[in-house]
């Protein structure tokens, strides 16, 4: 396959920004990470201190949602352009999912 | 110009997994794939959470006094610091240091192999328990569902292994910057799995 690729050398301009801009990336995804560590302890926390399920459960279940969403975004670069396609592909896999999992939690058992 | 074009710091481009026709589709096609694990995962989460606790011969084994936190803590904090040490290698492939990437992703490798260890750990304690595949249709279901997850670390770990030998020697290029792009996403995937893991079938299941 033969595909033309423009091959650019950065200007020591260009470069010192491409890479401030990646160091201000990397700053987020280990913003991220703390986050996601936080919320781990918390989520393992709050079912340890042993509150009632049905207050503990939407919380850890949020808490979960948050951490995956923090995934996508930082650790898989959802928050840089051109990643409409992935997202529509995902939030299709989500919706189904979702879907599907309502499903069996509510009708296999029903009384 | 050849897929074997060297590159410098300067010239290596900014998105370099997207930089050919071939890695953006392959970025493309992947994320599509991924979209299908949602499901697959989907299916077996659900299954899971209709058989938890049920089953024939179920009711001899709970979630409750089966699972043991400390343990599902420390493989959540492993993969949890793996998905990290994946992000600094894709860090080091943006900015063309290649030997940074392969050290980082090592890291990432040993992280996978510690938790991968503790669930082999945890699966043979729970069939010398008695609580095996066959015993009832919660275990089915929540050997199905963790063994898969599981599945998928051994083949990240294969996948990211057979990487780094296969390039040790050839170094970065824009032929192989997608195919480590493609594998720490897959990795970072594995990890998103994992997060409502230890929340629904853990967490959830001792409460």
């Amino acid at each position: 396959m033969s595909h033309e690729i423009e091959i650019v050398s950065k200007s020591p301009k260009e470069f010192a920004y491409a890479k401030k801009k990646s160091a201000e990336a990397m700053r987020n995804q280990v913003t991220a990470f703390a986050i996601m560590i936080f919320f781990t302890f918390i989520a393992f926390a709050l079912v340890m201190a042993g509150f009632s399920p049905t207050l503990v459960v939407p919380v850890i279940l949020l808490l979960a949602v948050v951490q995956v969403i923090l995934q996508l975004y930082f650790f898989m670069h959802w928050s840089e352009k051109g990643h409409g396609i992935p997202q529509f592909f995902m939030y299709s896999g989500a919706l189904v999912a979702f879907t599907m999992v309502l499903a069996f939690v509510t009708i296999i058992w029903w009384e | 110009m050849s897929s074997n074009q060297k590159f410098t710091p300067h010239s290596w481009p900014d998105h370099p997994e997207k930089a050919t026709a071939e890695g953006k589709n392959k970025v493309t096609g992947f994320w599509l794939f991924l979209g299908g694990e949602t499901v697959l995962f989907a299916t077996l989460f659900a299954t899971y959470l209709a058989l938890k606790d049920k089953g024939p011969s179920g009711m001899k084994f709970t979630s409750q006094e089966l699972f043991e936190l400390p343990l599902a803590f420390v493989m959540t904090m492993l993969l949890l610091t793996s998905s990290l040490t994946s992000v600094y290698a894709m860090y080091h492939m943006k900015s063309y240091n290649f030997k940074a990437m392969q050290a980082w992703l090592s890291i990432t490798v040993l992280l996978g192999l510690g938790f991968l260890g503790l669930e082999i750990y945890e699966f043979t304690e729970y069939v010398h328990e008695g609580f095996g595949f066959s015993q009832s249709a919660f275990s089915t279901s929540f050997f199905t569902l963790v063994g898969t997850h599981g599945v998928h670390v051994v083949i990240g770990l294969v996948w990211i292994t057979l990487l780094m030998l296969r390039n040790s020697k050839r170094g970065l290029d824009l032929y192989n910057a997608p195919k480590y792009y493609l594998a720490s996403l897959y990795w970072h995937f594995i990890d998103v799995v994992w997060v409502f893991i230890f929340t629904v079938v853990y967490l959830m299941g001792v409460m």
